[in-house]
């Protein structure tokens, strides 16, 4: 944590020496993040935080805002929800930052909401979970997609293909646990019948029982759903193929980066995914409203931190640009007009997704946002 | 009946690693009274160093030796910087130390490695063998026969060979093997020696079908050790059984109860044996005497 924060301070002091006259002449724009850098979330929190560093450096490079310097405090919580609600609080009181963006997990987000709502500062998570905006809080909003939509989205892709009696595996960390109750509870509404709820814990290495129960549930299944991020999604999947199931595979958007293909190697082929268009950002066709932002922030983060990107690191691009427009836009640093200017978004083109934020919409992206995916020859495959 | 078959390949697979982290307990709880919380570092340091060393283009046997090495290595330098110096400590507090250590080798990894999750390519391929009906990966039977070869081999030094009746001697009674010559230090350390090779083993072993990475050891300790009370800590006979016994309560539970409740299947059956045999399985019924 030590040597990030230092090499925020590098960061730092060498736009400070370096930088444009005018940027740096006034007090930097604080913004403040909390991320689950290290620990079982790192693979979501490690490029949300090179993303975060990356482009806060770009945007000071061209003259910061409103003619001053974006400066980044950033915290590592290791996925540790008590943690992150000690750094929000140091940030608050301390670091006395303008705005937050960061929260890697439900978790993390949830515990730092009361921090900030107190304190009046617009913080924009970027976890998953629903509940961090609903219900709507004042202060608190999320770039990523919801659990819920990803449920919608694979339940549009089953009726579309027919197929209706599914069997549903879940891990029991809480985004497995918090998308099945999701997937429970729209299921109804797209015609799906869920015949068998399986669950795995954290860690588990062998999931073939849970899915031999699935195999032999009464009246057979048409399809199976795994609700998880991490290692567990691999392991469901190669267990899959192992017990040669023959029925399709779905996966959630917690496993849309490069890593969960390569753990699951030729077991994966097949495999469908709900997914930010970033991760099929060649693939879309030219006149996609998302193909230039998507190829762009792809490009650069591939350029510069020599390895692939992935849709969590931008999910901080979205949540970062919302706000630096909003800052724009409002011309004041002040928690409460920032917070009507991000309210205030339309039409925002990021890499998650098109986004129209309201007053009572929090996330402003709805179901056209996810695309479904399908795993091809070891690589994805845009299908719609 | 297929049904059946598949809950106990999953069951056997899983177990046979407990049973090998239970093994390494075992034997150094026997040479020392000392529970080894960093048992389960050494399978991911063997998993780990394996992963990185074949990604360096290091050929798989090779850096397979090169990783039990880098365990045995840690094992001895684990009993002579930390459990060495604290000699004539009571039990709790070198429990205490090892568990520092492993919080240790966990950050070290962390850094030398990454934090990300790894995946080995399967030994022997990675099509499913077919049996009646229920499938069985041959890396599974990798790891059974592993372990069963280990235990085997284990079973040979101590009955066949001098130091084997050392460390059977210092395990019955320290300070008799003193007086009769044996360098129990020696002994010691060959004992976390031995359960660093073993550990890394079991590490490379399993590493193609349950992935790895910095954190896996933690949460393999805990259920080894709980292996090695069910079986009765100190009896190697009684690590396996109970590794494997725990292995297939978790598969069963998940299978025929509930996947949700399956770990908590597994610890209430292993909490109703202790408590009507309180050694354990296979335990020593400790005798004191006055």
């Amino acid at each position: 944590m030590s040597r990030r924060l230092f090499s925020a301070l590098m960061i730092g002091a060498a736009a400070l020496a370096f930088g444009p006259p005018p940027a740096a002449a006034q007090a930097p724009i604080r913004i403040g993040a909390v991320l689950s850098v290290t620990g079982p979330a790192s693979f979501l929190g490690d490029p949300e935080a090179r993303t975060l560093r990356l482009y806060i450096e770009r945007i000071n490079q061209a003259g910061g805002v409103l003619g001053r310097r974006l400066e980044l405090v950033l915290y590592d919580d290791g996925g540790d929800a008590n943690r992150a609600r000690t750094f929000a609080t140091r940030l608050v009181e301390d670091d006395r930052i303008v705005a937050m963006v960061g929260g890697t997990t439900t978790g993390t987000s949830m515990a730092m909401i009361p921090v900030f709502e107190e304190a009046r500062i617009p913080f924009i998570s970027l976890a998953g979970g629903i509940e961090i905006i609903e219900p709507v809080k004042p202060f608190t909003f999320k770039t990523p997609h919801t659990d819920k939509m990803a449920c919608e989205k694979i339940f549009e892709d089953l009726r579309k293909r027919g197929l209706s009696r599914i069997g549903l595996i879940s891990g029991t960390g809480g985004f497995g646990a918090s998308m099945r109750n999701q997937c429970l509870r729209v299921a109804a509404d797209f015609g799906i019948t869920v015949v068998a709820d399986e669950r795995y814990g954290p860690g588990d290495t062998d999931m073939t029982p849970q899915l031999t129960r699935i195999r032999n549930a009464p009246g057979g299944v048409q399809a199976v759903v795994n609700a998880d991020f991490g290692q567990g999604p691999a392991i469901v999947t190669r267990n899959f193929a192992q017990l040669a199931m023959g029925v399709p595979l779905y996966q959630s958007h917690g496993v849309a980066s490069r890593s969960f293909i390569d753990l699951a190697g030729p077991a994966a082929e097949g495999v469908r995914l709900p997914a930010a268009a970033l991760l099929v950002a060649e693939q879309l066709p030219d006149n996609d409203p998302q193909k230039r932002v998507v190829m762009e922030y792809k490009q650069l983060y591939e350029s510069t931190q020599n390895q692939p990107v992935s849709t969590f690191g931008g999910h901080a691009y979205d949540g970062l640009m919302i706000l630096v427009e909003a800052i724009k836009r409002a011309g004041s640093t002040d928690g409460v007009r920032i917070r009507d200017a991000i309210r205030q978004t339309r039409g925002f083109i990021g890499t998650g997704g098109v986004v129209n934020m309201s007053a009572t919409d929090h996330m402003g992206l709805d179901l056209s946002a996810f695309r479904m995916i399908e795993i091809r020859g070891g690589n994805w495959r845009l299908l719609d | 009946m297929d049904q059946l078959l598949q809950f106990v390949f999953s069951g056997l697979t899983v177990g046979a690693v407990y049973a090998l982290v239970a093994l390494g307990f075992t034997l150094i709880y026997n040479a020392s009274d000392v529970i080894n919380f960093a048992q389960g570092e050494f399978v991911m340091l063997g998993g780990m160093v394996t992963v990185f060393a074949v990604a360096a283009g290091v050929p798989l046997p090779l850096a397979a030796l090169l990783a039990i090495a880098v365990a045995v290595v840690t094992g001895l330098a684990l009993h002579r910087l930390a459990i060495e110096p604290a000699r004539g400590a009571s039990a709790v507090t070198l429990i205490i130390i090892t568990i520092g250590a492993s919080i240790l080798i966990r950050g070290l990894a962390q850094l030398v490695f990454d934090r990300q999750f790894h995946a080995l390519p399967a030994f022997s391929g990675e099509e499913p063998i077919r049996v009646l009906g229920a499938s069985i990966l041959p890396q599974s039977l990798w790891v059974l026969v592993g372990a069963a070869a280990i235990v085997l081999a284990l079973w040979l030094f101590m009955e066949r060979t001098l130091l084997g009746k050392a460390v059977r001697a210092t395990a019955a009674n320290r300070l008799a093997a003193r007086l009769v010559g044996i360098d129990t230090t020696l002994v010691l350390a060959l004992a976390f020696g031995i359960s660093g090779a073993i550990g890394a083993i079991a590490g490379i072993l399993i590493t193609p079908i349950t992935l790895t990475s910095f954190a896996v050891g933690t949460l393999l300790a805990l259920k080894g050790f709980a292996a090695a009370m069910l079986g009765g800590m100190g009896n190697p006979v009684g690590a396996v059984v109970g590794g494997l016994a725990l292995g297939l309560l978790e598969s069963l539970a998940a299978g025929f109860i509930s996947s949700t409740y399956k770990d908590a299947v597994a610890f209430l059956v292993i909490l109703g044996v202790l408590f009507v045999l309180p050694q354990g399985l296979f335990g020593r019924r400790a005798v004191e005497r006055v």
